[in-house]
């Protein structure tokens, strides 16, 4: 059984930051604060994304009228080596932390980690976020900034932007139902710059658990929405449905509503933590509230590669974790 | 393994065609350009200024370096790179490109530890291997050169 189900757990509020290219996308309107340049006010990049992490969870606390001393404990993850983003910023809170790599994974791992604890009656609130930021990650997985190389177009682009949310077991307009914690899954797809469809089979076969554990059908859900496929990635998802003799006519991926493909020079769509946390935490909590969707199972994907192994010819293992998020009537 | 059988054949089916002879042609173009433009400087420096013909090769190559200098620290050059391809990345601008880059990314870490010691992270192996073949070069040529007087 890969699926917790929860019967408590529920949706104070969120927050979330951005980047200049996040700013000028499809989702402008949902960001609590965006920068216009990559440094946001700070000397380097590492800390840029300290600081968009901080400010979202600042502002998470602005929204809901928390303070440290409410909330139980924390999860965080992010993409940085020793997952510095999250552990540097919590310096600044007196909450406990448990820090997770999941990669692009960590905003619904640290999400269905956080209602977890809150439904087992650990925690009466807690804390989830996670972080991502373009130049950091290019720096650390790829190629410095500037460096001029032809790109493919099934490379994705690593989203800049942090989102925080707080759940509890206090009764609100949006409930967690369930959380299914995925298997990690390597299909020996070998291409760095092609890790939408290395990672949709993860997708695929944590969806397949989801559907099995909680006895339902794809249908059943409003929007499946996966964390960053992208357009490659998304086709894949379609196509390993279709041989199951199922039509997802209710899907789509974070990676190409966050940005507008057409517009913005981002190759296959969007990727990296921020992209599956931004588009949820800010686009899709607002929908529902506005009871526009009424129960969402979002799978955020991660690609659990490093450099060192790319280079050494390792194939790219990969994990997906999946939360569903209903309105309550 | 019969599931990563079936995996492969959908990335199969779902990947769009490559276009390798679009991004052949407009490496090709690009390319070209940049060797007029480096013919023309060179000229400048030979047929106008009068220099040398060596200084003026010289001269050329220090000035496509300063502008891809220049370029890659107004974050330009990486866009132009994304469509010029090999055009931009076989000619010394690439060279140039892969310094200026990795000095601009690691300057947040100091002089020493940052640009000092990662300057030459990716042009490193250009350097390298390029000691290694003009070592093992010189040494056919030198031969080459007794055969030949020998006879």
């Amino acid at each position: 059984m890969n699926t917790i189900k929860f019967d408590n757990v529920y949706v104070v509020g969120s927050a979330i930051t951005g980047g200049p290219v996040e700013k000028e996308g499809p989702l402008r309107d949902y960001f609590d604060k965006t920068y216009d340049d990559l440094y946001c006010e700070s000397k380097t990049f590492e800390q840029a994304e300290q600081k968009l992490l901080k400010d979202s969870i600042d502002l998470v606390f602005k929204k809901t009228g928390l303070r440290d001393k409410d909330i139980d404990i924390m999860f965080g993850g992010d993409l940085l080596n020793q997952i510095t983003s999250s552990t540097y910023v919590s310096r600044d809170y007196k909450i406990p932390l448990i820090g997770t790599y999941g990669a692009c994974s960590s905003s619904m791992l640290t999400l269905g980690l956080a209602s977890s604890y809150v439904n087992a009656g650990y925690a009466n609130k807690a804390l989830a976020f996670t972080s991502s930021h373009n130049a950091t990650a290019e720096r650390q997985y790829r190629y410095p900034t500037e460096y001029g190389v032809q790109k493919p177009d099934t490379t994705t682009y690593t989203a800049t932007g942090a989102g925080a949310i707080i759940v509890s077991n206090i009764i609100s307009d949006i409930k967690v139902t369930s959380a299914t914690i995925g298997e990690v899954v390597d299909y020996e797809v070998n291409d760095a710059n092609n890790m939408g469809v290395a990672m949709a089979p993860a997708a695929y076969d944590t969806l397949k658990k989801h559907f099995k554990d909680m006895n339902r059908d794809p249908s059943y859900y409003d929007l499946i929405l996966t964390g960053d496929l992208s357009t490659y990635g998304k086709r894949i998802i379609l196509e390993l449905f279709k041989k199951d003799n199922i039509e997802l006519n209710n899907y789509d991926d974070c990676g190409l509503i966050i940005y507008d493909r057409q517009k913005q020079h981002v190759f296959a769509g969007g990727s990296g933590c921020a992209c599956c946390a931004l588009t949820t935490y800010g686009y899709i909590l607002d929908k529902m509230r506005k009871k526009e969707l009424k129960k969402v199972l979002i799978v955020a994907t991660g690609a659990l590669l490093s450099p060192t192994l790319i280079q050494q010819k390792e194939t790219i293992p990969c994990i997906a974790h999946a939360v569903s998020l209903e309105v309550l009537e | 393994m019969n599931n990563k059988q079936r995996f492969k054949d959908i990335v199969k089916k779902t990947e769009d065609k490559k276009d390798k002879l679009g991004r052949a042609l407009m490496a090709f173009i690009s390319g070209g350009l940049v060797a007029i433009i480096g013919q023309a400087v060179y000229d400048f420096f030979h047929l106008a200024l009068d220099i040398n013909e060596s200084d003026s090769i010289s001269l050329m190559l220090v000035f496509i370096i300063f502008v891809t200098t220049l370029l890659t620290g107004l974050g330009l050059f990486d866009k132009l790179a994304q469509k010029m391809g090999a055009g931009s990345f076989i000619p010394i601008s690439g060279f140039a490109n892969a310094l200026t880059s990795s000095a601009l990314e690691s300057k947040s870490e100091g002089l020493i530890y940052g640009i000092g010691s990662n300057m030459f992270k990716l042009a490193g192996s250009v350097i390298t291997y390029g000691i290694v073949s003009a070592y093992i070069l010189g040494i056919i040529r030198y031969f080459a050169l007794l055969i030949g007087g020998a006879l």
